[in-house]
């Protein structure tokens, strides 16, 4: 038994910039520890791709530092420190794998160079299908899957990596109410075995559900911090700078007497965010999960 | 009676020592190319193969100039030419395929210059379209090396390979350098493209680098399996092709390709899963129930 370390992530100060000479992420920095779901919120083009990819070790800060596990990004992916799980866009589904084959994959950094699986790693693979509940499927080849099934594959290879720290990118895009609580219950079921999930998102409203920390982000950290305390109206009009529909229903719209709260209803046209009470002291409103539509 | 003179037929080139040379030295290329094939379909890189290909040309020329083994050359210029291909595309806004456009045609039209500037000192031919039949001992020597050495590299490290083409990113996360690997990669398919120019000559060089992973892509679902058919049917296409090529007295390199066509385009309708009669039957039990 490996002694497991204690999974973080920091950012200082760090600025990231392409060949061309555009500075995609500047002077960002943040730090999330163990036992964290985090997400990361910002409009498309505010460089929450940059960051993963910086994290991913794709790319190098030209200024500041990130160190995962209190080590540079390139020793901590040597490691298998982080587990990736990629936006569905990004996949080749046409590419000759199983199922299976994905998901052995993760087991890839626990296997001599010769990638030979042993009976560690078909347990592993066995496990972790068994868990997200593909188990039935490990023979189909990787299209012929639904999106949340495809989904759950990949989460599936970052459950056989074993990594303390697990990256997804837009999870919830293409997937069903079903998968999506599935995929929420499964996170929060590692987060409280003691792993850091740093999220990237713009499905706003099961923002307050599962994640207890949140990073708005635009080029920039715009603000970051536990979730009833960061993830407010004003930090998201901030963040999106109109980019949002948003709704508002109050006085008398709202009440027959002179009650005070009122309902905001912010979405990018995903699941919407809903926050309900007197202005400033206003809170998330967490809808019955099965009642959305 | 008859039948031994059918046979004694069909034997006859393996009476003649360039027949037998030609015969396994374009399978060792064939099943090689095959190898890589699978690779590259996948990536939709199969330009890069007949890049490649054509800008060996003007290493042959200049190692045949210098004296050089013109393996030597052709492999140099290769190297040159992919770096070239990845260094323009990282600088400009330009599409891969445009870069890879500029940069083979430059190259190949170097090549032609320096051949036509200097006739005498190789034969533009068997370059363009490769002459197994005449190989000498020293370039069958030349290709076995690369062949062994390509396969060897690749039975260790087809599987990383495969991770970094298929995720980038989760390669990356298992502690495998992408970028290398591809450079590896390109490696490997500019010394087999160099071995393949002599069994098929340069235009035809894209199809060993093609066809065969294309069919075997049809009969599987399985990365490793689809390695294994590309090179059965890289492998015996062409020592067909070589085969046939002593009765047909045509060139080598045209028979291997057509013979790796006739297989893709059996593969392409009778394929159990991806084929166009499972298609058929399919639609048609879909629309019963």
């Amino acid at each position: 038994m490996t002694i497991r370390l204690s999974p973080s992530i920091e950012a200082e100060n760090i600025t990231v910039s392409y060949a061309s000479g555009v500075s995609a992420v500047r002077d960002a920095s943040f730090k999330l520890g163990a036992s964290t779901i985090c997400a990361l919120v910002g409009v498309n083009g505010s460089g929450k791709s940059t960051l993963f990819k910086t994290l991913m070790g794709f790319l190098t800060p030209t200024v500041g530092t990130v160190s995962i596990c209190g080590m540079p990004v390139n020793m901590a992916l040597k490691k298998g420190l982080v587990a990736y799980v990629p936006q569905s866009e990004d996949v080749d589904w046409n590419f000759p794998v199983l199922v299976e084959d994905v998901v052995m994959m993760g087991r890839y950094g626990h296997m001599n160079f010769l990638r030979i699986p042993g009976k560690v790693d078909h347990a592993a693979v066995d496990q972790a299908l068994e868990r997200v509940g593909m188990s039935d499927f490990r023979k189909h080849q990787i299209g012929e899957l639904s999106g949340g099934q495809k989904k759950r594959v990949f989460l599936a290879r970052a459950l056989a990596q074993g990594s303390e720290i697990i990256l997804l990118d837009e999870p919830f895009t293409g997937v069903d109410v079903k998968t999506e609580s599935a995929i929420i219950d499964l996170l929060r079921a590692l987060r409280d075995d003691g792993r850091l999930m740093f999220v990237s998102t713009h499905n706003l409203g099961s923002v307050p559900d599962f994640c207890d920390q949140v990073v708005l982000f635009n080029k920039t950290v715009l603000a970051y911090g536990p979730t009833p305390t960061t993830f407010t109206e004003a930090n998201l009009a901030v963040a999106f700078g109109g980019l949002l529909r948003h709704v508002r229903l109050g006085g008398s719209d709202l009440h027959e007497d002179g009650d005070e709260r009122r309902v905001t209803v912010l979405t990018d046209d995903e699941r919407p965010l809903v926050l309900y009470g007197e202005r400033d002291r206003e809170k998330h409103v967490k809808p019955e999960r099965n009642g959305i539509t | 009676m008859f039948m031994s003179q059918v046979l004694d037929l069909m034997l006859e080139p393996f009476a003649y020592n360039y027949m037998t040379k030609a015969i396994w030295v374009s399978a060792l290329v064939g099943a090689v190319c095959a190898f890589l094939s699978c690779y590259l379909i996948l990536k939709g890189w199969a330009l890069m193969g007949d890049a490649l290909a054509h800008s060996v040309v003007p290493g042959v020329a200049v190692a045949y100039l210098l004296g050089l083994p013109y393996a030597v050359g052709a492999f140099t210029s290769g190297i040159i030419a992919a770096l070239g291909i990845t260094f323009v595309k990282r600088l400009t806004m330009l599409r891969e395929d445009a870069v890879i456009g500029l940069v083979f045609t430059t190259f190949f039209a170097i090549g032609l210059l320096i051949v036509s500037i200097n006739p005498t000192s190789v034969n533009v031919q068997s370059i363009v379209l490769g002459n197994i039949l005449a190989i000498s001992d020293e370039d069958v020597m030349q290709v076995i090396i690369i062949a062994a050495v390509s396969l060897t590299i690749l039975g260790f490290k087809w599987k990383d390979l495969m991770l970094a083409f298929f995720d980038e990113s989760h390669a990356r996360s298992v502690g495998l350098n992408p970028w290398a690997l591809r450079v590896l990669f390109f490696v490997l398919l500019s010394a087999c493209t160099v071995a393949a120019l002599q069994t098929v000559g340069a235009v035809l060089v894209i199809a060993m680098v093609v066809t065969p992973g294309a069919t075997a892509y049809l009969l599987t679902d399985r990365f490793g399996v689809m390695i294994c058919l590309a090179m059965v049917i890289g492998a015996a296409t062409s020592a067909f092709g070589a085969y046939v090529s002593f009765f047909m007295d045509g060139a080598t390199g045209g028979l291997i390709v057509v013979f790796q066509t006739l297989v893709f385009l059996t593969a392409f309708v009778f394929a159990p899963k991806h084929g166009r009669l499972a298609a058929r039957r399919a639609s048609r039990a879909a629309v019963a129930s």
